[in-house]
């Protein structure tokens, strides 16, 4: 569905990825984690076409994505970034719809049809912001806010979800709403999903497939299983963790081992 | 991939205060007639009383029929308040237009042509056509729309930095060209003649008594193409609203939609400085009170925010020359005299 290969980013003189490939096929959740400044957002940024690689491919369902203009990129592939800053009242519905621009038939004035009202109502009901449409996006919690960004991604119908660190600023059971609605998209409908995140527990319960990064490289790729192991993750990150299983659902459970002595 | 839309979905009643373009019609009809009314007022009142039966059938002849007016009043309606009428609401609806795309491109609702020195480029562009091609008309809307452009870029490229530009970095490169093209602009002065100098500084206030016969019809036809253009883009500006990036990955065009409304915007501001001088506060108060009582939706803010300042200047022009008649006020001064307060009324407010 798309695909990346050898993809290298230079930032001026700094390399921010190196050769890293990537895979992400219809019905998955493919977590990207590493620790700060590995390049996973630089990663998933260049994966939409918004940051030009400095070498490598990337392919939207085997074509290069420098065949497609900006609209029809936006139909396959659409990004769930950290809630941008408004200084516009614009109210909840309004932003949803949003997300239907790129299916406008004119892409300036167009008015939404029908069906962009449609398919925007029936978003709002899958992210529970039906009684929250009419309201001003200013006046919502930070949680309702994510949960409208991800309403407003779901809306372009695209296949190809790319998150970007979406739970950061969200309670436990926000998180695993989000992230449900994300899984479901991809069970349901075959839609591929990255996810950016620094959450490893919620890594190794909702991802399919894990691609560890550090330094702009890629270090490993496989199932949960795979990548969270406690000698691969001391060495990623420099610091030692215990993994263990999870008494409930059985997926690797990272628990960092604090080396920190308290005064007392 | 499609989402399965849901039946329920059909049940749930949604609070629609959304903007359709049945309301944009409607809203822009109401202003349509709102402005035949004031143009009609506008013609009747000034230093010369016009008789108003004789006026209105003059008028509704377009100008074919005297009526019971005499060739004076004949001549006064249509040799000088009409085109002053016609001038300022093309002035008015152009900085409206300007100010509101600016204000959507830019993210910022401080952003006008006047404050980011776009008027100030359009200003030192007319003076060097007025200076080096005086006698070429066409030079100065041109050589204004050459200025204006480039103080857009100078401001926009100053504005921004690493991480892109940031609301209050765009003020305050506004303010740095804005008061570099003022001292070219007093530079300029010295070089003319001292006669000059005072219609000069009537001029740079925002003037519009010299209303000329060859420009108005461009000033017009820019200020109804140009709002067009950009309503034609308001889509786009709404997702620019909520930052470049959230645009792109939208789907919007990001570079090109710059480009027209830079563009755009400085053929309007500059068609508008070369017949007027630089009125202020018209693009920065007419847009704000377009979004609060219609919606920050540009494909309605956009076209209302044009017909709003065309009759807005209407207003101020005929107050400026009817409040100590026979003599004129600059019609900047009126604007700034009515957006100054009402704007800071407006930041209370938000």
């Amino acid at each position: 569905m798309l695909e990346a290969r050898e993809l290298t980013i230079k930032y001026e003189d700094r390399t921010a990825v190196q050769a890293v490939s990537l895979m992400l096929q219809p019905g998955t959740v493919t977590a990207l984690i590493g620790p700060n400044g590995a390049g996973k957002s630089t990663l998933l940024r260049s994966l939409n076409g918004q940051l030009i690689p400095t070498a490598g491919l990337i392919l939207l369902n085997d074509q290069p994505i420098e065949q497609f203009s900006r609209r029809a990129i936006a139909k396959q592939i659409t990004v769930v970034a950290q809630e941008a800053e408004l200084r516009f009242p614009i109210t909840v519905l309004e932003f949803v719809l949003g997300g239907r621009f790129a299916w406008a038939a004119n892409s300036g004035w167009g008015w939404e049809s029908e069906r962009d009202l449609q398919v925007a109502k029936t978003v709002l009901i899958e992210t529970d912001l039906t009684d929250l449409s009419g309201r001003l996006m200013s006046e919502l919690s930070g949680g309702e806010r994510q949960r409208a960004v991800l309403a407003r991604a779901l809306a372009t119908e695209a296949p190809v979800l790319l998150l970007d660190e979406p739970t950061a600023n969200l309670d436990m059971s926000h998180q695993a709403i989000l992230l449900s609605l994300v899984r479901q998209r991809c069970d349901s409908l075959g839609a591929a999903a990255l996810v950016v995140t620094h959450d490893l527990n919620l890594a190794a319960q909702f991802a399919d497939i894990v691609v560890l990064m550090k330094a702009g490289r890629s270090i490993k790729v496989g199932n949960t299983g795979e990548v969270f192991t406690a000698e691969l993750l001391r060495e990623v990150f420099d610091m030692s963790v215990l993994v263990d299983a999870h008494p409930i659902s059985g997926v690797p459970r990272v628990t960092p081992v604090h080396e920190v002595h308290r005064a007392n | 991939m499609t989402v399965t839309v849901s039946d329920t979905s059909t049940a749930i009643r949604l609070r629609e205060n959304r903007v359709t373009l049945q309301k944009t019609v409607t809203a822009c009809l109401g202003l349509i007639c709102a402005l035949g009314v004031v143009v009609v007022i506008a013609a009747l009142l000034g230093s010369e009383k016009l008789p108003v039966g004789d006026t209105l059938c003059s008028l509704v002849s377009f100008g074919t029929r005297q009526c019971g007016l005499t060739n004076d009043q004949f001549d006064i309606l249509f040799q000088i308040r009409l085109p002053r009428i016609f001038l300022a609401a093309a002035v008015g609806g152009s900085l409206a237009t300007a100010g509101a795309s600016y204000q959507a491109l830019l993210r910022n609702p401080l952003a006008e042509p006047y404050l980011l020195g776009v008027s100030n480029g359009a200003a030192v562009g007319t003076m060097l056509a007025l200076l080096f091609f005086g006698k070429m008309e066409w030079s100065r809307p041109l050589m204004a729309f050459v200025g204006a452009l480039i103080a857009t870029f100078a401001v926009y490229r100053l504005a921004r930095g690493k991480v892109g530009a940031s609301p209050e970095r765009l003020i305050l490169a506004g303010v740095i060209v804005t008061t570099f093209l003022s001292s070219v602009i007093v530079f300029v002065t010295t070089l003319m003649d001292a006669t000059r100098i005072r219609s000069f500084t009537f001029w740079l206030l925002g003037d519009l008594s010299g209303a000329t016969k060859a420009l108005l019809p461009l000033a017009i036809a820019i200020s109804i193409g140009g709002a067009l253009v950009l309503t034609f883009n308001a889509r786009s500006l709404n997702l620019l609203m909520l930052g470049e990036r959230d645009a792109f990955d939208l789907g919007v065009e990001v570079s090109r939609v710059r480009t027209v409304v830079f563009v755009v915007a400085s053929l309007l501001v500059g068609s508008s400085v070369a017949a007027s001088g630089s009125v202020g506060y018209v693009g920065l108060v007419v847009p704000h009170l377009a979004r609060l009582s219609l919606g920050s939706d540009n494909r309605i803010s956009i076209p209302a925010a044009a017909l709003t300042g065309a009759l807005f200047v209407i207003v101020a022009d005929t107050v400026a020359r009817t409040i100590i008649a026979p003599r004129e006020l600059p019609v900047g001064a009126i604007t700034a005299l009515i957006g100054a307060p009402l704007f800071i009324y407006l930041l209370k407010r938000a």
